[in-house]
């Protein structure tokens, strides 16, 4: 590996994706460096989901490259089920499983996948049930809960395997406005904390304030970038002007 | 004729004993297919694999006459019980609560019991109440097995049908049929243009299986001795002791047979979706 | 999005699709219009009305009884026990048909939807082969074609016809039970795999946490409709020779020697059946309507 924090956690290098004759993702390059926050925005498209899909190997790519901690996602002798112990994935659809409890949820993939010791697991799912303010609810089914709790559940879920990333696909959009801020919260909470995250989102506001690094991505390729406070009063590229009348 | 096995003809006969009418020739310009039917007889000279089917022209139309009954009591039960099963989604719905109840009945009767007791009721049970006396004094059965085999079966599938169609009726939202009456059309009119095309798309799946489990019941015809396929492949195997391939060969035809029904009635599926309503 | 609910009608489905994602088209149940609608037909009320009314027209032909022979009803109940024997074994078969067929064809149900493409293709092949093939005929099959008796390490062991025909009935039930699985696995969300695979969990895993567990409600209203399919298919043992409440109906009707006998005997047998069927079937739709999958 010999992989240092000083070289990007997450390395992307003209990244292309075709589904059938369509386009999807036409060259693109990002760097994420441990503890960035980055939040890629853009009108609505497969492209950005999708290239969240390609970094956790859900969905393997064209051309181009993909490393993360120094491990090229593209090799065909990947283990796979190493990448995805680094890499945390929170859908929009939450996805959570209907027929076990919250706890059970948080608690199966450290169990079945890094077979750990139960008692351990059981206490660090309270503690996450806790730290994402759901405690109470360990026991109620995913059916029982409301659009916010079970996102944060989604996110405990994937915090309990400790991934050195978390990858955020959209996921409040499948919510009511009201539960919206209670999972935008929890995200914030975690990047404060240092997690390294990739951020999908239509939420402007949250982007700016979270967010170290903003892409913009537009017909599968990265039209411009830059920290919050460049990025939103001072775009250069036009169709990232277009973008944002329409938003804010 | 009430169904097809009824005196063979000899080789060489010149008319038929029972229809008295000329029996057509060996012309010049017909294809022989005695090379073809030969190889079988080669076949079992060499390897001991018995096909007489092929290459003995009795056991030949023998198979051939049962294999054609198969297909009549087959195509007879399945319009009959489709009929029905219009018919029974109709009368559902009826606003006379004793034909709601007696429709009720008929489905969970003919549902909750088995095809064979069933037959075996009608044919032996109300068989023996159903019989005349002909001009030698005997007592002969009015209607003949065939017939029972068809009237049983088809009110077996039909059952089954009504609750198919019934719920495809039901799948049609109310807000539709306010529609079709708020544009002017009366009761049977919105039913004939509106709700059974609709319906009908909708439990096409559920039919489709339905009758090709009706296809593959209708070997219990066998248990009345009713000449289809089975009946017939078991008369020709306790002649010739040929069982393991007059199986073999019935296995064959059947889930081709079933096979084919499967396909039709895919295709005839794909014509008729509604594109956007069903997947 | 989904492959839609596969409600399984019964018999069971070749794969039916059910009303798409519009809203505008109500989904297509079976079970919904025998239980929830006004012409509901399949309460407990009218199940015992039913029995009733097969039970009385058992003793119609008491009028016809010549004088000096013993009753009709009578008659049924001196042969209720030798019927009610035969009963029995009508439902062993089914019992060991059901459950033999059932693990079977959750093995197989897996080779259908597994990635390595000979186990599927062969798996197809069979189920579609035993779906297709009547039931009588596979009966006829098994009892020709099996041995008489099968010596495994030094003992042999008989096989007798009840045997060889619930080895006959199984087979079909395998079939449709992997399908009924293939079809259960299909109608899992997208999403659950997906986030599964997010989670580090191999294939097998995913299968036996995640997607089994939740194929498991909603395969059970078809699969107890296969039972009943079950159940009424076991008289056709009869035909090939098995001593089933079938056969001794047929015994008894021989032995007896009056016509008057024909019509109460045989409603009698269908109203055994009728009694064991019919709450299977209020079961199973109070099953679906519970398990009822958005």
């Amino acid at each position: 590996m010999g992989w240092t924090s000083e070289q990007p956690l997450i390395q992307m290098r003209d990244v292309r994706k075709k589904f059938g004759a369509l386009t999807i993702i036409d060259g693109i390059s990002i760097d994420v460096m441990k503890g960035e926050v980055i939040c890629i925005i853009g009108p609505s498209g497969a492209g950005k989901s999708t290239l969240l899909r390609c970094i956790n190997a859900l969905v393997p790519i064209d051309s181009g490259s993909i490393t993360v901690e120094g491990q090229e996602v593209n090799d065909p002798k990947l283990d796979k089920l190493a990448l995805r112990r680094k890499v945390g994935m929170v859908f929009q659809q939450y996805n959570l499983f209907p027929h076990r409890t919250a706890l059970a949820n948080v608690m199966m993939a450290p169990l079945h996948v890094l077979k750990r010791n139960r008692a351990e697991v059981e206490a660090e799912a309270r503690a996450l049930m806790r730290k994402v303010r759901l405690d109470g609810k360990e026991d109620s089914y995913p059916g029982e809960l409301s659009g916010g709790q079970q996102q944060r559940v989604a996110i405990a879920r994937s915090l309990a395997m400790q991934p050195d990333v978390m990858l955020f696909d959209e996921v409040t959009a499948a919510l009511d406005p009201e539960t919206v801020k209670e999972v935008l919260v929890t995200i914030r909470e975690l990047a404060e904390e240092g997690m390294t995250c990739v951020i999908v989102t239509h939420e402007m506001g949250f982007a700016r304030e979270v967010a170290d690094q903003i892409y913009l991505t537009d017909r599968g390729v990265v039209v411009e970038h830059g920290p919050p406070a460049e990025f939103f009063t001072n775009c250069r590229d036009e169709r990232t002007r277009r973008f944002l009348s329409q938003v804010l | 004729m009430e169904y097809l096995a009824v005196g063979l003809p000899e080789e060489g006969a010149r008319t038929d004993p029972v229809s008295r009418r000329e029996l057509p020739t060996l012309q010049a310009d017909m294809i022989d297919l005695t090379p073809f039917w030969d190889w079988f007889r080669e076949l079992y000279a060499t390897t001991g694999i018995k096909l007489t089917i092929f290459y003995d022209a009795f056991d030949r139309a023998r198979f051939a006459n049962g294999f054609l009954t198969s297909i009549r009591l087959m195509g007879l039960c399945i319009v009959a019980s489709i009929v029905i099963g219009v018919l029974g989604a109709w009368a559902q719905g009826s606003r006379l609560r004793l034909v709601r109840l007696g429709t009720a009945a008929y489905i969970q009767s003919f549902r909750n019991t088995p095809p064979l007791v069933q037959l075996y009721f009608f044919y032996f049970a109300l068989g023996s109440y159903l019989r005349v006396t002909n001009n030698l004094g005997l007592a002969v059965p009015i209607v003949s097995n065939f017939t029972w085999a068809t009237i049983c079966l088809s009110l077996y599938a039909g059952a089954f049908n009504v609750e198919i169609f019934r719920a495809g009726i039901e799948a049609v939202p109310s807000e539709t049929v306010n529609a079709a009456e708020a544009l002017g059309y009366g009761r049977l009119a919105a039913y004939m243009h509106v709700i059974l095309p609709l319906a009908f798309r909708i439990s096409l799946p559920a039919l489709n299986n339905n009758l090709v489990n009706l296809v593959k019941t209708t070997t219990i015809a066998y248990a009345i001795a009713v000449p289809e396929m089975l009946y017939v492949a078991n008369q020709i195997w306790s002649d010739e002791l040929n069982v393991p391939e007059m199986m073999n060969v019935l296995l064959v035809i059947y889930v081709a047979l079933v096979g084919v029904v499967v396909y039709v009635m895919g295709r005839w599926e794909r014509a008729m979706r509604v594109p956007g309503y069903m997947p | 999005m989904s492959a839609g609910q596969r409600t399984c009608v019964s018999p069971p489905s070749y794969g039916q699709g059910s009303a798409g994602p519009l809203p505008v088209l109500k989904p297509f149940r079976l079970g919904a219009i025998t239980a929830a609608s006004p012409c509901s037909s399949l309460t407990a009320r009218t199940g015992a009305l039913l029995i009733i009314a097969l039970a009385l027209s058992v003793g119609i032909g008491e009028a016809q009884a010549a004088p000096g022979t013993p009753s009709i009803l009578a008659t049924i109940l001196k042969w209720t026990p030798l019927l009610a024997q035969g009963f029995a074994l009508n439902i062993t078969m089914s019992f060991l048909a059901m459950a033999i067929g059932t693990v079977l064809g959750m093995a197989l149900g897996l080779g259908l939807i597994s990635l390595n493409r000979p186990v599927r293709a062969s798996s197809w092949l069979v189920t579609q082969f035993f779906r297709n093939a009547p039931w009588l005929v596979l009966l006829f099959y098994c009892i020709l074609l099996m041995p008489f008796d099968v010596r495994i390490g030094g003992i042999i062991v008989p096989l007798p016809g009840w045997a060889k025909s619930t080895a006959g009935l199984t087979l079909p039930v395998m079939a449709n039970v992997a399908e009924l699985v293939r079809g259960a696995v299909q109608s899992i969300p997208a999403g659950q795999w997906e986030a599964s695979e997010a989670l580090a969990f191999s294939r097998l895993q995913t299968l036996r946490l995640v997607i089994l567990p939740q194929c498991v409600k909603r395969m059970t209203p078809p699969w107890m409709n296969l039972y009943a399919l079950v159940v009424v298919g076991t008289p056709l043992a009869s035909i090939v020779g098995v001593n089933e409440a079938m056969t001794l109906t047929g015994d008894v009707l021989s032995s007896e020697g009056r016509t008057e006998l024909l019509v109460p005997m045989y409603l009698y047998l269908l109203t055994w059946f009728f009694a064991y069927c019919y709450p299977i079937a209020r079961a199973t739709v109070a099953l679906e309507r519970r398990f009822q999958v958005p």
